[in-house]
């Protein structure tokens, strides 16, 4: 019964905080959305017993991705409204539908579910949290690590491209077109 | 009762919405924002479906989808400021330098 409730709100809400993202003009308004969005997909996990991946989805998604977009909206003049120019959005609407079900029934048809068996079941009477580490560090080590290396690779990128002066061209050497310049003022 | 197919059908409608946003959004930074929707959307197809057939497999690739996106936030917002910079816009129609 709590559960047939907790999906439909959590449902609805979440398909209209995404509604709100997509269609909203200020960057303020998606952001905030998104992040609430975020948070009630982190209760659909709870909801379906995989309470480890819901507690990162509140740690990664909902503080760490989010923060950090709202540090970058520091760069951005966020308070002014977006002017975009749409192009017949009843063309995107019904594209977007399309091309959506057909991603769908894609990946669903070759699906029988008889067919489909438990590659690592969940053990009875082990915690989720403690299930995930057994099948993590044992079946899935090397992804694992790899995905250790990605986010190590992720981090130096971001620290090169917002803290050196990438702005500037790399090639071109603006100093000597000043110095141009300076010549030619003097002359 | 609340089957496989209901969270399916909601996990499929949030990805439309985050390709509709794809589709018809003209700024970098709100692109980024229908990404993560459409990222979330597929979390919530493999954790459903990693609870009806009782199988770890779908939390597991939840947690690398996790993963990726985060990086993919870390490098692409670095790449967004380095773009505001030096263009002072996230237009995809003014940023577009090659006319063909």
């Amino acid at each position: 019964m709590y559960e047939i409730i907790a999906f439909y709100l959590f449902s609805a809400l979440t398909i209209g905080l995404f509604l709100v993202t997509v269609m909203s003009k200020n960057v303020l308004y998606a952001m905030t959305s998104l992040a609430a969005g975020m948070v009630l997909i982190s209760g659909f996990f709870f909801v379906l017993g995989a309470d480890f991946l819901g507690v990162v989805q509140l740690i990664v998604y909902v503080g760490a991705v989010m923060a950090l977009y709202s540090f970058a909206m520091m760069f951005f003049d966020a308070t002014r409204d977006i002017k975009e120019k749409n192009t017949n959005s009843a063309l995107v609407f019904l594209l977007g539908g399309l091309s959506a079900l057909v991603l769908v029934l894609m990946f669903a048809a070759p699906i029988h579910s008889d067919a489909i068996h438990a590659l690592y079941p969940m053990h009875v009477g082990v915690g989720n949290a403690q299930d995930v580490g057994i099948v993590l560090f044992t079946k899935y080590l090397v992804p694992f690590e790899v995905a250790a290396v990605m986010l190590l690779v992720a981090m130096i990128a971001g620290i090169i491209l917002a803290g050196k002066k990438m702005d500037k061209s790399l090639t071109k050497d603006t100093s000597i077109d000043d110095e141009i310049l300076v010549l030619k003022d003097e002359k | 009762m609340i089957g496989l197919s209901h969270y399916l059908i909601v996990s499929a409608i949030i990805f439309s919405i985050g390709l509709v946003g794809v589709l018809r959004r003209r700024n970098l930074l709100m692109l980024f924002f229908a990404t993560e929707v459409m990222l979330n959307a597929v979390n919530i197809a493999f954790a459903a479906i990693s609870h009806y057939y009782n199988d770890l497999t779908g939390q597991m690739f939840a947690f690398f989808i996790i993963a990726i996106a985060a990086s993919e936030v870390a490098v692409g917002l670095g790449i967004l400021i380095v773009l505001f910079k030096r263009y002072g816009s996230l237009d995809l129609d003014e940023l577009s330098s090659m006319r063909g």
